[in-house]
């Protein structure tokens, strides 16, 4: 079995509150795992500790080992562009950059080459493929000037994961990325999801227990900073092994 | 059917039409003050303005003798060129630091070092011109004698420089403000798609800001052109038209600062500074206007 993600004895302080405790995780290639739990367990940090950029809100200490495609993050050779590249991330809120649609396609590739390194035909066909792989093309692609806030929520994510695609990244980190969708946009979000599934390990942190079921094949479940279980997910829904598993797939409490 | 029923003046309680009658008159008093303004200095100088004034020659003749006794002349092209040389160069000094503060106190450094900074800008935002004027007519006058060997320190560089350090505090904190008002959701994009800090700056947040950054800059120069009592002691108040940084020069405002207090009211010269004033107004408002009209072009586009 080949991992993407293995992290080990993961331990995460916001300032004096522990949110992750010794976390111990093997998340497999290219399928979707999915991170259940009530609010306030640590599933968002700890996907957010999986491309660092938890790191952003100064107070954080991390202990532990994250090994992402075989190497430690948290080495000090570890260049932070370089990981994010290869770890994809999609937000819970739709996170389109204020510039228009082709330039948000583009944004990965720009900051990581030389200026003027690409040509107009390259661009161009990037643009389309990106938006193609995402199901946008043929909605936008008269209005690649337009500005991507303006785009309806549903294309809003869709773009926000197409504009991933470019950089040929490895890993997609998903934090609940359907909760600002309605059932249609969800529908169109998962399906996307299980296109791609094959091409990149994904990662999706959801309160949609019914969508944990649909989408995922592997599901942890996690309780106050702890993982508790981590099993397939057919299994982990009908003969979860803890109690508290089951008392929140059962909906008794989250 | 009380509830749904029109809403009307009549309805509403004594004190809520007292203070819905208060805050009107606050807001039109904007108004009435601009206006107000406008009309006083309009009437001081329009006697002369429209009758007897040479307009052509008061634009573009450079020759400025108001106390002449035979020939009176009233040229103000090299105040105007003073008032636009000495803003031009110290807007070259105050938009770099300017922005580039801004940039470092809202994204580069630490919460505590922010507040520090601010609290120092602040400071210098508070500082009154005269004694800005001061510290040109002592300290920097001796520098830039020694540092250019020039025979004099009092010159447009040495207002500049001046004007400068009192329009840097007002860009970085509407800067900052501007920077600080881009939502937080576009740098976390930026940064995880692995862009640097750097680079989230110039390339999401100096677009996202464009137009709070354009009207910090416009703010800064409007500080500037209107700035009077430092530009008056630093700058060599000598009519002149500048030929370079060093030259001594002379300013609009300057002008009627130094000699409004000197002419007899009524006079044809004392009608001549208020259409300086006339002038002023009329400089600020098509920066304004202008200011408007960018920003309005960016949001549409």
């Amino acid at each position: 079995m080949n991992y993407s993600i293995e992290a080990e004895n993961l331990n995460l302080w916001y300032g004096d509150f522990q949110a992750l405790i010794d976390v111990n995780v093997k998340i497999p290639h290219g399928q979707i795992t999915s991170l259940i739990g009530p609010s306030g367990c640590g599933k968002s940090t700890l996907l957010r500790c999986f491309n660092r950029v938890n790191e952003r809100y100064g107070n954080v200490t991390t202990k532990g080992k994250i090994e992402v495609l075989g190497k430690n993050i948290y080495d000090a050779d570890v260049s932070l562009p370089e990981l994010r590249k290869a770890v994809g991330m999609v937000f819970q809120r739709p996170n389109p950059l204020p510039i228009s649609v082709y330039e948000n396609v583009l944004f990965g590739l720009r900051i990581h080459s030389p200026m003027r390194s690409m040509t107009r035909t390259e661009s161009d066909q990037i643009v389309e493929e990106s938006l193609t792989s995402v199901f946008l093309w043929q909605d936008l692609k008269d209005r690649l000037k337009t500005r991507a806030t303006s785009l309806q929520l549903e294309q809003q994510q869709k773009l926000c994961i197409a504009r991933l695609l470019p950089l040929k990244p490895k890993i997609i980190l998903m934090d609940e990325p359907c909760s600002a969708l309605d059932a249609k946009g969800t529908r169109a979000v998962e399906e996307l999801m299980e296109v791609l599934a094959g091409t990149y390990t994904f990662i999706i942190v959801t309160h949609n227990m019914a969508q944990a079921r649909r989408v995922s094949k592997e599901c942890i479940f996690m309780f106050l900073g702890e993982l508790i279980e981590h099993r397939e997910t057919q299994v982990l829904f009908t003969d979860p092994k803890h109690e508290k598993t089951s008392d929140y797939v059962q909906m008794r409490y989250g | 059917m009380n509830i749904l029923r029109k809403k009307s003046t009549a309805n509403l309680p004594f004190s809520e039409t007292v203070i819905e009658l208060f805050i009107r008159l606050c807001g039109f008093s904007c108004i009435i003050f601009v206006f107000g303004i406008f009309f006083f200095v309009f009437r001081e100088g329009a006697g002369f303005l429209f009758n007897g004034l040479d307009i052509g020659q008061f634009l573009t003749s450079p020759e400025w003798y108001p106390t002449s006794l035979n020939n009176k002349r009233y040229g103000t092209f090299a105040l105007i060129l003073g008032t636009f040389s000495v803003t031009a160069l110290a807007m070259c000094m105050a938009v770099p630091f300017g922005l580039g503060a801004a940039i470092f106190v809202s994204e580069f450094c630490s919460p505590k070092l922010r507040e520090t900074f601010k609290i120092v800008i602040e400071l210098l935002a508070a500082i009154p011109s005269v004694v800005w004027g001061f510290i040109g007519l002592t300290l920097m006058n001796q520098l830039i004698i020694q540092v250019f060997n020039a025979p004099i320190g009092l010159t447009m560089l040495n207002g500049s420089i001046m004007l400068a350090l009192m329009s840097v505090p007002i860009i970085v904190s509407i800067a900052e403000d501007a920077l600080k008002a881009v939502p937080d959701s576009y740098r976390e994009a930026a940064e995880a798609l692995g862009a640097t800090r750097w680079q989230v700056v110039y390339r999401v947040l100096l677009p996202a800001a464009k137009n709070g950054l354009l009207a910090a800059v416009l703010l800064g120069a409007a500080r500037s052109i209107g700035e009077t009592m430092a530009v008056l002691m630093a700058t060599g108040h000598s009519v002149n038209i500048p030929s370079g940084p060093l030259s001594w020069i002379r300013t609009l405002t300057a002008t009627i600062a130094a000699e409004l207090g000197e002419v007899a009211r009524g006079d044809e010269h004392y009608q001549v500074l208020f259409i300086i004033g006339i002038l002023l107004f009329t400089i600020t408002f098509v920066v304004n206007l202008i200011a408007d009209l960018v920003i309005k072009g960016i949001r549409q586009e």
